[in-house]
């Protein structure tokens, strides 16, 4: 067992090694991209462009480069952005990440709670019409784009409706410290979370039925109706239980993913200053340093979530665990 | 008689209309007997055994006709009464062992459900007892092998640990579908002798499915053959075996290597394929294949009287 987690772990380094390394190549290895003219700024002399090349290292070969880069990256922590000279990368990186994962793992919450309701009830009542009107929800819910629903949600909250008893309570936008004011802080999140979970509860929701249902259909199924099992037992017992695989392999992705930037219309919608948005804004103004370290970031979310599926694969699967 | 049934007919909804895959099966079961059902895929012998459990659950499915067991109607009964029967006074055994078991359970924790779902004991009572049936079943090592998952034991252990969990309640009937079908043949002698021994200890009478007459011949005291969802021949096992009377039972048994004398040629076989059950021929249904057919074959035959019965104009069917 703790071999298995030191063997995931060296693959996880392995992998950001290797994620790291492609993106150095892309941002600094790329024929055409010149780092030193993008921060020498427009009709620099060559003069300029030598003086910054030198610098900043970029005459030095690469592995030089990507060294230094890594350096400054994990182990003096003191790089600089190019854009606004002086701006420490990784504590800007660091400030960002409460905020994602605030809001990510609230989602996260909200969206594994409802799903496995909806998955359940809808194939509890397989073909009938609670399981029509849930899978018609799931797919609306699906088709939101979540920029859009965000935009709804401001607008009915924070302005036509904000006055009503119903949504008097929602605080302005913006993120509050859960350390300084958690009560500002989950109130601030409610809406961001209901926006970003919607999406994943249809999709989630259709998942785990479809898998439920399909399970259903198995030979253990009708050995445990043999035995004389209530139908409530062989649904939640038997089916879910073996549906479940299926749904955290999703939820291992998703929520990588998530934790690594893709909150990023959330985080734009709603004025939270998080992983997506820091790197959104970098890849604005082709801020290389601050693109390296929130990419490298994201990688280790997505690595790491990825390493924790894992291990709930064996806790949920026998057939995986080796003796 | 521990089952009665009669005029067992089920039929599925489909596009093409009411497609029936049970016509008119009637029949016994005594205490303490074995009766096996022989056919060939689609001869509706699953079917049968899946009706008297209860666990034809496609909404499409209408079944009608009688199924008592103990004089209990069994057909319409109400799925918690159903259910209570189930794994309690009835038990099966399914034909692939691989499938059979729900994967990520121990066989001890699946066996214990059972006892726990039906009577009020124990979890550790239960536990003993998936022991002592481990053992009775001969796994050896119960009290480790209980801790198993079912990917963990070979296909003759699972099947060995289904049966047990069959027993669990000592049930009056025990309904096994080709128990031995998915299974090696060294390890299908020895489920069957497994069987006949715990047939003795426990004395459950027994529905047994094969489309193995060699199987059959071992175990079964009375055999019904059936063909397109009806009984075209019943009798006991001797008598079957020995003079059987249908030409679809001479033609299955005359399909089977024999054992003494010349090796002959080529095996004989039986001449084109099973009927559609939507698209049944008028008349006797194994006719269109029947080297024996006559006039008489347009109408459809009834079962002759006990205790050799065939559907059969030859043997003086009505």
């Amino acid at each position: 067992m703790t071999y298995a987690i030191l063997q995931r772990l060296a693959q996880m380094l392995f992998v950001m090694f290797g994620i790291s390394l492609l993106v150095f190549l892309i941002f600094f290895g790329t024929p055409g991209v010149d780092p030193a003219a993008r921060i020498a700024g427009r009709n620099a002399s060559p003069e300029v462009l030598e003086a910054v090349r030198h610098s900043f290292g970029f005459d030095q070969p690469f592995y030089v480069q990507y060294l230094t880069m890594m350096k400054k990256i994990f182990v003096t922590g003191d790089l600089t952005s190019f854009v606004n000279r002086g701006w420490k990368v990784v504590p800007a990186v660091l400030d960002t990440i409460p905020v994602t994962l605030s809001l990510v793992f609230g989602a996260a919450v909200l969206w594994v709670v409802f799903s496995l309701i909806i998955g359940v009830v809808a194939a509890a009542f397989r073909d009938r019409w609670p399981d029509k009107l849930l899978m018609i929800l799931g797919l609306i819910g699906i088709s939101m784009p979540v920029y859009w629903l965000g935009e709804v949600m401001n607008l009915i909250t924070q302005s036509r409706f904000h006055d009503i008893w119903l949504f008097a309570w929602v605080p302005p936008l913006g993120y509050k410290e859960f350390g300084k004011d958690p009560e500002g802080w989950f109130l601030t999140l409610v809406i961001p979370w209901i926006t970003l979970s919607i999406l994943y509860i249809g999709l989630y929701g259709r998942v785990l039925r479809a898998s439920i249902t399909e399970a259903l259909q198995e030979d253990y199924i009708r050995t445990a109706r043999a035995k004389g099992l209530s139908e409530t037992r062989i649904l939640l017992r038997h089916a879910l239980r073996t549906s479940l695989i299926a749904f955290v392999t999703l939820f291992g992705l998703d929520f990588g993913a998530l934790v690594g930037g893709s909150a990023l219309l959330t985080e734009v919608v709603f004025g939270l200053q998080g992983v997506g948005k820091l790197t959104f804004d970098a890849l604005q103004n082709l801020d290389l340093p601050v693109i390296m370290t929130t990419v490298l970031y994201a990688s280790f979310f997505v690595v790491l979530a990825n390493a924790v599926v894992d291990v709930v694969y064996i806790l949920l699967d026998p057939r995986v665990r080796t003796s | 008689m521990i089952l009665q049934v009669t005029d067992l007919r089920v039929s599925f909804r489909t596009e093409h209309g009411m497609v029936r895959v049970l016509d008119g099966v009637s029949f016994d079961v005594a205490e303490g007997e074995v009766l096996g059902i022989v056919g060939e895929s689609g001869s509706g012998k699953t079917m049968t055994v899946l009706a008297v459990m209860g666990l034809i659950t496609d909404p499409n499915a209408v079944i009608e006709g009688s199924i008592k067991f103990r004089g209990r109607e069994l057909v319409g009964l109400r799925p918690r009464e159903m259910r209570d029967l189930r794994g309690r006074e009835i038990a099966m055994i399914f034909q692939d062992p691989m499938t059979a078991l729900t994967p990520v359970y121990t066989i001890g924790w699946q066996i214990a459900e059972q006892i726990l779902t039906h009577e009020k004991v124990s979890k550790k009572a239960a536990w003993d007892r998936a022991i002592a049936l481990l053992a009775e079943v001969g796994i050896p090592r119960p009290e480790e092998a209980v801790h198993r998952y079912p990917h963990q034991l070979s296909g003759g252990m699972r099947q060995r640990a289904v049966i047990a969990m069959a027993l669990t309640c000592n049930p009056a009937l025990l309904v096994a579908d080709e128990p031995t079908t998915a299974l090696d043949v060294t390890v299908q002698a020895q489920i069957l002798d497994l069987l006949r021994k715990l047939q003795a200890t426990h004395g459950s009478a027994i529905v047994f499915i094969t489309h193995d007459l060699g199987v059959m011949a071992e175990l079964a005291d009375r055999i019904m053959v059936m063909y397109a969802g009806r009984i075209v021949e019943r009798a006991a096992r001797e008598p079957l075996f020995a003079d059987p009377q249908h030409p679809y039972t001479v033609a299955l048994l005359n399909s089977i290597p024999p054992l003494e004398g010349a090796r002959p040629h080529r095996l004989q076989t039986i001449a084109g394929a099973p009927p559609s059950l939507s698209n049944l021929p008028q008349g006797c249904a194994f006719g269109p294949r029947c080297p024996k057919r006559f006039a008489a074959c347009a109408a459809r035959p009834r079962l002759t009287l006990p205790p050799h019965e065939t559907a059969c104009f030859l043997t003086g069917a009505p």
